[in-house]
């Protein structure tokens, strides 16, 4: 009987998870106990030795594991400012990740479209998105906290300008790209400008429109952290830095993990949004 | 100052070169009618300008002289009076094939019901014999498929004038033969007056009341107008058992391989009047001699119109 490939990839990438953990399990074993399991891993005590050492080495997996229980059995306790549990400081991130997106996606999404429809405002727009876009986020914080005059606006603001160019950007794309015959189309059956857009424009270009909110939600996801991290308070990003100022490492791993997750799941959410708007020809 | 359903009067378009001077023009001069109910196809090697007076008609394009004039109306933009079937059928791959046609039809009508348009919809996709398909997506479609799609979305607006730009060049022979009887049957019973853009001789035979021969680009001109005089009732099956099939088949053959690239200085071309270009019957000619033996003159033996 021959398995499928799904089921032969799913195999291996749990064998690579397994050997994962046991590498670090090994790797991070206290010079005592590697004294007593010896034999095999002889060389590699020799080398652990010295950072062994310390009282708080690198966290073993059975530490980031009692972290992922502690965490996930009570994902929404709020024990004050500096002790929220996980699900609180992921929804916080995720809550300025959507507003800075939705608030990118009212200004990209008509913005693109007349870009998209005008060469005219193609060019006359084109040095200043190619000059904008290549900023890093982070480096509108200053300003964005300035003027702002609050921490947490300034935080949605910096995932707004970061949402923003590659929703525009593929807008424009796709609305420029859309077929001719299809805009033709409509002409001759004298389709009122805004039916035009929404029933002819939209559909024809949203699979590239998709593509860029997925890229968007991508670096959306990845600025939150770093965001949070400067303006602190809560949040994921917040949690990170928090705990690594309490040097609790397994916290810090278990957080990581996380990041990535929800990284996937919004990226997954995206990729089947887009199956739904994409036709085939 | 016509009393014909559309004139065209003067039509010449001129693209500029790649440095922005206008060029040479593909086509200049153009003149010709329409009457109600006519089939008209128009013949002529790539590059003589034939989808570019397709657009113009259709509003698509603008000509950059002269114009035309249907039912008594300027033509200056598309219009919901001129259906267009295009030459890669256009059928919007989000929508299934009775949302494009819905679409169509709900341009027309934006006050009908969404069962009235449901209604309409499907008499015209059953007159293409889709009636079962009305609920697929393009893509599930045949080539054949997509395109009688395009032609009900044409016919469902119940325009003045069809305007088809080589509905058939992507299919093969005989779902094309198909569709030509399809196409045929429907323009009888509508009697929908088409302006068609074709290759094929024998569809242009077995379809057209009128042929009009375009000689080559640049500077294409109307060669002459060919008078297809076979019975009206003919068919795919039957027409070439009429002699006069072959004799029509033998001058348009003859004009796209011999004389559509001289045209510009041949004989015919001397005599010839742009506002009034010659009108042939080749069907009636009995002598039997093929056009083009006899020194080049033969053309002029078959003019009506002069």
């Amino acid at each position: 009987m021959k398995t499928t490939l799904t089921f032969r990839a799913a195999v291996l990438s749990l064998f690579i998870f397994v050997m994962f953990i046991g590498v670090w399990h090994l790797a991070t074993l206290a010079p005592k106990e590697s004294a007593a399991t010896q034999a095999a891993n002889a060389e590699y005590a020799e080398l652990m030795g010295k950072g062994a050492e310390k009282a708080s080495g690198f966290p073993s997996p059975e530490k980031v594991g009692s972290a992922f229980v502690k965490y996930l059995s009570d994902p929404f306790y709020d024990n004050g400012p500096n002790d929220k549990g996980i699900g609180i400081q992921v929804g916080y991130s995720l809550l300025r990740v959507g507003t800075g997106f939705l608030l990118a996606m009212l200004f990209a999404l008509p913005l693109g479209f007349v870009i998209g429809m005008s060469p005219l405002m193609t060019r006359a727009l084109n040095p200043f998105i190619q000059i904008l876009k290549p900023i890093s986020p982070l480096a509108w914080m200053p300003l964005a906290l300035y003027t702002l005059k609050d921490s947490e606006v300034s935080g949605i603001f910096v995932i707004f300008i970061c949402s923003l160019w590659p929703m525009l950007i593929n807008t424009a794309f796709g609305v420029a790209g859309v077929r001719r015959d299809w805009i033709n189309v409509a002409r001759t059956l004298e389709v009122n400008p805004l039916r035009k857009a929404f029933l002819v424009i939209l559909p024809a270009a949203a699979p590239t429109i998709l593509t860029g909110m997925r890229i968007s939600m991508g670096i959306a996801w990845i600025v939150i952290v770093a965001a949070e991290m400067l303006v602190g308070g809560t949040g994921i990003g917040y949690f990170v830095w928090n705990e690594w100022n309490n040097l609790a490492l397994p916290n810090v791993i278990f957080a990581i993990t996380m990041i990535g997750l929800v990284g996937m799941a919004l990226d997954l959410g995206f990729g089947t949004l887009q199956k739904f708007v994409t036709y085939r020809e | 100052m016509t009393s014909h359903f559309l004139s065209v009067e003067g039509l010449a378009k001129i693209y500029p070169t790649t440095d922005g001077k206008p060029g040479t023009p593909v086509f200049e001069d153009i003149h010709f009618a329409i009457e109600r109910g006519e089939f008209i196809c128009i013949i002529g090697h790539s590059g003589c300008g034939k989808t570019t007076i397709l657009n113009v008609l259709a509003g698509l394009e603008e000509a950059s002289a002269g114009g035309a004039i249907m039912d008594d109306r300027e033509i200056d933009g598309p219009s919901l009076d001129r259906g267009v079937v295009f030459q890669g059928h256009a059928l919007m791959p989000w929508m299934t094939v009775l949302g494009n046609v819905a679409f169509a039809t709900k341009s027309r009508w934006p006050e009908w019901s969404k069962a009235k348009i449901e209604e309409h919809c499907t008499t015209y996709l059953e007159m293409v014999g889709l009636g079962h398909a009305i609920h697929k997506k393009p893509a599930e479609l045949s080539g054949g498929m997509k395109q009688r799609v395009g032609i009900a979305r044409a016919f469902a607006i119940e325009p003045k004038m069809l305007l088809l730009d080589e509905p058939f060049g992507a299919l093969d022979a005989l779902t094309r033969g198909t569709i030509q009887d399809e196409l045929l049957k429907i323009v009888r019973a509508t009697q929908q007056t088409v302006f068609m853009i074709t290759h094929d001789v024998d569809e242009a035979i077995l379809l057209a009341d009128k042929v009009i021969l375009m000689s080559n680009g640049p500077l294409a001109k109307i060669a002459e107008i060919v008078e297809i005089t076979m019975p009206r009732d003919r068919t795919r099956a039957e027409m070439h058992h009429d002699p006069q099939f072959y004799r029509i088949r033998n001058h348009l053959v003859d004009f796209l391989v011999n004389r559509s690239k001289g045209y510009a200085g041949s004989d015919a071309a001397q005599l010839h009047d742009a506002k009034h270009p010659p009108v042939v019957r080749p069907g009636l000619v009995s002598d039997g001699t093929p056009p083009g033996d006899n020194g080049g003159r033969p053309v002029l033996k078959q003019v009506v119109n002069q």
